[in-house]
């Protein structure tokens, strides 16, 4: 078996300010992966560096494409690294409204993405668009709505339908359930869990709440200072931490 | 199916001045298919530390942990996950889920997670949660607010619900009712003669009589230090 994405290396540099140092890491189909750490540890420029939005200084990002079997996405060209963004990888934003074009309705987002790899029959687009507002639990009457009607909760799960729509393989999310309240959360993580199991996908997940980790993630990267300080098993890190700066933030977490 | 050697676990406390606290030395048992091992051994003695380290939560310092073909102490995330997904299943005394998922669904989770259709896991979910007398109006709501009892038959569903080869049970029988606990013994029972390998912890001793067939001290396993 091939890992769908092979990391190597990977460094971001901000003039003398390190963003990420040397990250190497393997993620295999149908796997989760899991990075906490603090504000400024380096974990959303990985993100960026991994999701093709932002070119590492070195390093590959080597993905096991639908075609051409692993290649280099970094050394890759723009147009063809688009289409991948397009075809097999999917980014959900923290704030949703960074995710969607408000101006434009709720199946409009959706059936936009699908356009975009070549869709052209309105009746398939629109019935595809109401099948995925369905799947992520908001009312398919609300489909010529606007998101900006929309609560957080549903804005957020609007980005997950469009960028789920056309079978993406790589999911990357940057804290997806940061801003929302408690209850929405659980609903969204549920909702997570249950896509990455039908539609086998694996998924980057970036965000500092370990609860959410361990309910979510297969695996975890624990990061400090832009660098990777522990990995391993979700539940061996946060049960049986080795590193000091994990033993420090497992430790703080307020129990409820 | 699992064999246990010279395992040795210790713990280093980076933010307590570094303190390393050896905690077990020359861990050593199997479980044979069908065959049911009793960890015993006093509160703090290392039990559910060696369940752990099988499970793969706990880093085991040195020594060998074979489950099946796989040494856990030695393996790969991926390989961990996947023995947890087919051959290793376990009971833990605290249930963590998604809060607001139906118990059903938590329960059917293993077997959908494996690749059975929606409908059949559902259906043996629905029946083994009767069968363990969890009252039917409780299957659609999250287990999260259930009492004690109650979350621990939930715990046990989702441990008996695959016929996992190697099974974890941490005080399977605790805090259950004279009712349950006989379901939960024959649960047990049956697990071993499907050629279940089963390594559990049973403060209850008239439970660990019936169903173990032979017992473990870990007391064996302690660090003997000066």
């Amino acid at each position: 078996m091939t890992p769908l994405l092979s990391v190597q290396g990977v460094t971001k540099r901000y003039g003398r300010h390190v963003g990420c140092l040397d990250i190497s890491f393997d993620l295999w189909p149908g796997e989760v992966m899991g990075i906490v750490g603090e504000s400024g540890s380096g974990k959303s420029t990985l993100l960026n560096c991994l999701a093709g939005n932002m070119v590492p200084d070195a390093g590959e990002v080597i993905f096991d494409t639908r075609a051409d079997g692993p290649l280099d996405t970094v050394a890759m060209s723009e147009p063809a690294r688009r289409m991948l963004s397009r075809t097999d990888w999917a980014f959900v934003h923290q704030n949703a409204r960074d995710g969607l074009r408000l101006g434009v309705s709720a199946g409009g987002n959706v059936g936009e993405r699908l356009m975009a790899v070549g869709a052209r029959h309105y009746g398939q687009i629109r019935a595809a668009a109401g099948d995925w507002l369905a799947r992520v639990e908001i009312d398919p009457t609300r489909i010529d709505d606007r998101p900006s009607t929309f609560s957080g909760g549903m804005q957020q799960r609007l980005q997950i339908a469009r960028n789920l729509v056309t079978g993406p393989r790589l999911v990357f999310m940057d804290e997806p359930t940061g801003g929302l309240d408690v209850s929405v959360q659980a609903r969204l993580l549920d909702l997570l869990r249950g896509l990455v199991r039908r539609m086998g996908l694996s998924a980057v997940i970036v965000t500092h709440d370990l609860a959410v980790v361990r309910l979510l993630a297969d695996r975890l990267m624990v990061m400090k200072d832009g660098r990777v300080v522990e990995s391993g098993l979700t539940d061996q890190v946060l049960d049986d931490p080795q590193h000091r700066y994990t033993q420090l933030l497992v430790s703080s977490v307020l129990q409820v | 199916m699992i064999e246990i050697a010279s395992l040795a676990k210790t713990f280093t406390l980076h933010n307590q001045g570094g303190a390393v606290i050896e905690v077990m030395r020359d861990a050593a048992l199997s479980v044979a298919p069908g065959e049911c091992v009793g960890l015993t051994g006093a509160s703090g003695a290392g039990k559910s530390t060696l369940m752990r380290m099988v499970w793969g939560n706990y880093i085991a310092a040195s020594g060998s942990i074979r489950v099946g073909d796989l040494d856990v102490a030695r393996a790969l995330p991926r390989e961990i996950i996947a023995l947890r997904r087919r051959t290793l299943g376990y009971v833990s005394q605290f249930l963590r889920v998604v809060p607001r998922v139906p118990t059903v669904d938590v329960v059917a989770e293993p077997l959908l997670t494996l690749g059975m259709a929606d409908d059949e896991a559902h259906a043996r979910a629905r029946a083994l949660l009767a069968r363990l007398n969890l009252p039917e109006r409780l299957w659609s709501l999250s287990p999260t607010t259930f009492s004690g009892g109650e979350q621990q038959r939930v715990n046990i569903a989702r441990g008996f619900i695959h016929p996992w080869p190697a099974l974890l049970l941490d005080e399977p029988t605790a805090s259950l009712d004279t009712m349950n606990r006989e379901v939960v013994l024959r649960l047990i029972e049956e697990a071993k003669k499907g050629g279940a390998a089963v390594l559990g912890i049973f403060h209850d001793e008239a439970a660990r009589a019936r169903v173990c067939d032979r017992l473990v001290d870990v007391a064996a396993f302690a660090p003997r230090n000066p």
